[in-house]
């Protein structure tokens, strides 16, 4: 955090993430929640790449701004009447409630965690090159096995959408 | 019954009136004729003294040497840090250099190949195509651009304002962003960044909602119906581009593009020779992913109109056209950087610049795009679909088991890359080759055995032969 590039960076960056969360709450059409919610998942990857964890970034962008917006989109159109009506909902208080627990448990987190702080020519040094091959060495290294069962499951959901939705021709229904 | 010959169209009148270039310039005047040789032959003596400087070793590595504008950047940054200049400066002004290089890249394109775009489809469809505005028809993109912006851009009464405003602005996004990481010489890319593939797959994921957003916000029928159409097509496309790229980068062990083309200049190989199956998954995939032709569902003119942007009119419909030959130079871009061996040409890339060769690269593909446009029908939605989930992505899957034991092999063992590499070439050549088949057979695809030819040009010796023989010669 010395230079001004990076700081100037920060700011606008943790601005349209904030801005886009903001919106997200205030805007009462769903999709134009979607869309704001988008943006500050590009935000939050912008700030990874300040961050120098670029394949983090970039997973980011994949993941939540490309296939979980996708997602989102067609629960939306799959639901009556949620697209251009979001007036109220019966769940304000365990919402909020959740909410400030979860905001809690994290500002907990983040306060108890020991954070290693480097500066100057150190934080140069501890920089690695690239993340991919480290990550991908944990992976499939010591977190083999979280990393298994994450894909069995994934695996299994897969199975029960298709067998949810698969459509069984019986013989009382004719051709 | 008459004998006598019917009259000549205006195609067979060409091919008759047809001389060859060296035909017309022996007929020029002399006045025209030597200052021509004398400008030809004095290109011909400065290629020869550039020649001699290049294998001299006089430019290697110098600014001025523009095979590699890398070196001019890297020199510029060396200067700034002498003078003293805050690195930011320094890495500020060749980023800006850099956009400005991107963007003029890709907006030349867009004033130039609606142009290059129609004569070529106009080829393939024995017609001229532009050709009355300027010097070849050259001024017509221009035209129409000038024509679009005069129109009216009506918003439709029922629809989302903030939404239907951002679509046009939106789809522009993976079009510009995604050059970035794209190599165009040995120390020229934008930014040669470590997960330049997922970057590039991720970039590309981006464009769905834009299209989503456009069909949704225009509260038509058929707008939604071409935003759903395209969703799906490229929601099931992404999966045999990521697959066929993991291919790649399973050989190379390395996410980073300049990396990948680095390792097919060691091994003198270009990927589409290792990895067959996956350069047609990528090429056919990506048709999709863009929306061109053979797979433009989504925009399907003959059934819904004009797909997501049926309501959008003036230059944003234009800007939705646009974005298409972007895309598909940008497609061309990865392809040939991925699988044709990117800047590089088995050597020829110390000699002609890196650029160059990508370039001519890109338009090899970009001709196959429309190609591929000027041949084939339009396929049903079905048929993606299940040409998707039934055949590129299993035997996609297949050929990753198959390339992660050869990568194993060419990474472990102390054979010499001809005999692992060639091996498996070999052994890809072949497993294509029958795995294809037989998956074909066995969901009833069927490759024709002993296909007919097109009997009524062929079967006379060509078109040009049915245009003599119709001109009664």
């Amino acid at each position: 955090m010395e230079s001004p590039g990076i700081i100037i960076a920060f700011w606008v960056l943790a601005a349209v993430t904030v801005g886009g969360c903001l919106m997200v709450l205030v805007a009462r059409n769903l999709l134009h929640a979607l869309v704001f919610l988008v943006l500050a998942f590009l935000g939050m990857a912008g700030l990874f790449v300040t961050l120098s964890a670029d394949f983090i970034a970039v997973a980011q962008i994949l993941i939540y701004a490309g296939s979980i917006a996708v997602l989102m989109v067609f629960a939306i159109m799959l639901t009556p009447l949620a697209a251009r009506d979001n007036a109220n909902s019966l769940y304000l208080l365990p919402a909020l409630a959740a909410g400030l627990g979860i905001a809690g448990l994290v500002s907990v987190v983040a306060v108890i965690t020991p954070w290693s702080e480097l500066k100057g020519d150190a934080l140069g040094q501890s920089d690695p090159v690239t993340t991919v091959s480290a990550i991908g060495d944990l992976l499939l290294g010591r977190y083999v096995l979280p990393f298994e069962v994450a894909s069995i499951l994934l695996f299994f959901a897969l199975l029960g959408a298709i067998v949810l939705v698969h459509e069984r021709r019986g013989p009382r229904e004719g051709s | 019954m008459s004998t006598a010959p019917r009259p000549a169209t205006p195609m067979a009148r060409q091919i008759l009136e047809h001389r060859s270039l060296l035909q017309r310039a022996y007929a020029l005047p002399g006045e025209v004729f030597f200052p021509l040789l004398f400008v030809l032959l004095g290109g011909l003596a400065a290629t020869v003294g550039i020649g001699f400087l290049v294998v001299a070793g006089y430019l290697d590595g110098r600014w001025y040497d523009i095979r590699d504008l890398g070196n001019g950047t890297s020199h510029f940054r060396y200067w700034a840090q002498q003078q003293g200049l805050p690195p930011s400066v320094a890495y500020l002004t060749t980023a800006l250099l850099g956009g400005i290089g991107i963007l003029s890249l890709v907006g030349g394109w867009l004033v130039i190949g609606s142009w290059v775009e129609r004569r070529l489809i106009a080829k393939f469809q024995i017609r001229q195509g532009p050709n009355r505005n300027g010097l070849f028809g050259l001024l017509q993109p221009i035209a129409d651009a000038l024509k679009l912006i005069q129109k009216e851009v009506l918003i439709p009464v029922g629809a989302d304002r903030l939404l239907f405003f951002l679509p046009p602005i939106l789809i522009f996004l993976p079009a510009m962003l995604g050059w970035a990481p794209i190599p165009w010489a040995a120390k020229m890319s934008y930014v040669d960044m470590n997960v330049g593939v997922v970057y590039a797959i991720a970039i590309s994921s981006l464009g769905v909602l834009a299209v989503f957003l456009a069909g949704w916000s225009s509260n038509n029928h058929y707008a939604l119906l071409g935003a759903m159409r395209t969703v799906a097509m490229m929601v099931s496309y992404e999966i045999p581009i990521s697959l066929s790229l993991l291919g790649v980068v399973l050989f190379t062990g390395s996410l980073q593009l300049s990396q990948i083309v680095v390792w097919q200049q060691t091994y003198h190989i270009w990927m589409v020779i290792l990895l067959p199956f996956a350069a047609f998954a990528f090429l056919f995939a990506s048709t999709a992913e863009i929306n061109r032709t053979p797979n433009d569902i989504g925009e399907a003119e003959s059934e819904i109109v004009a797909g997501f942007h049926t309501e959008y009119s003036g230059m944003k419909a234009g800007l939705f056209l646009a974005v298409e030959l972007g895309n598909a130079i940008l497609v061309g871009a990865m392809m040939s950087t991925v699988f044709f061996g990117g800047y590089s040409f088995f050597g020829l890339e110390t000699w002609i610049p890196g650029y160059l060769i990508l370039a001519t690269k890109i338009g090899a593909v970009y001709f196959v795009f429309v190609w591929l446009r000027g041949t084939l029908p339009r396929f049903r939605l079905d048929q993606l679909m299940s040409f998707a989930w039934k055949f590129l992505i299993p035997l996609s899957i297949i050929q990753l088991l198959v390339v992660s034991v050869e990568s194993l092999v060419i990474a472990q063992s102390d054979l010499p890359g001809l005999a692992t590499v060639g091996g498996s070439v070999v052994v890809n050549l072949v497993l294509t080759y029958f795995g294809v088949r037989a998956w074909a057979n066995a969901i009833g695809y069927a490759p024709n055995e002993m296909a007919s030819p097109p009997i009524m040009t062929n079967g006379v010796g060509g078109l040009r032969a049915a245009e003599q023989i119709r001109a009664g010669r």
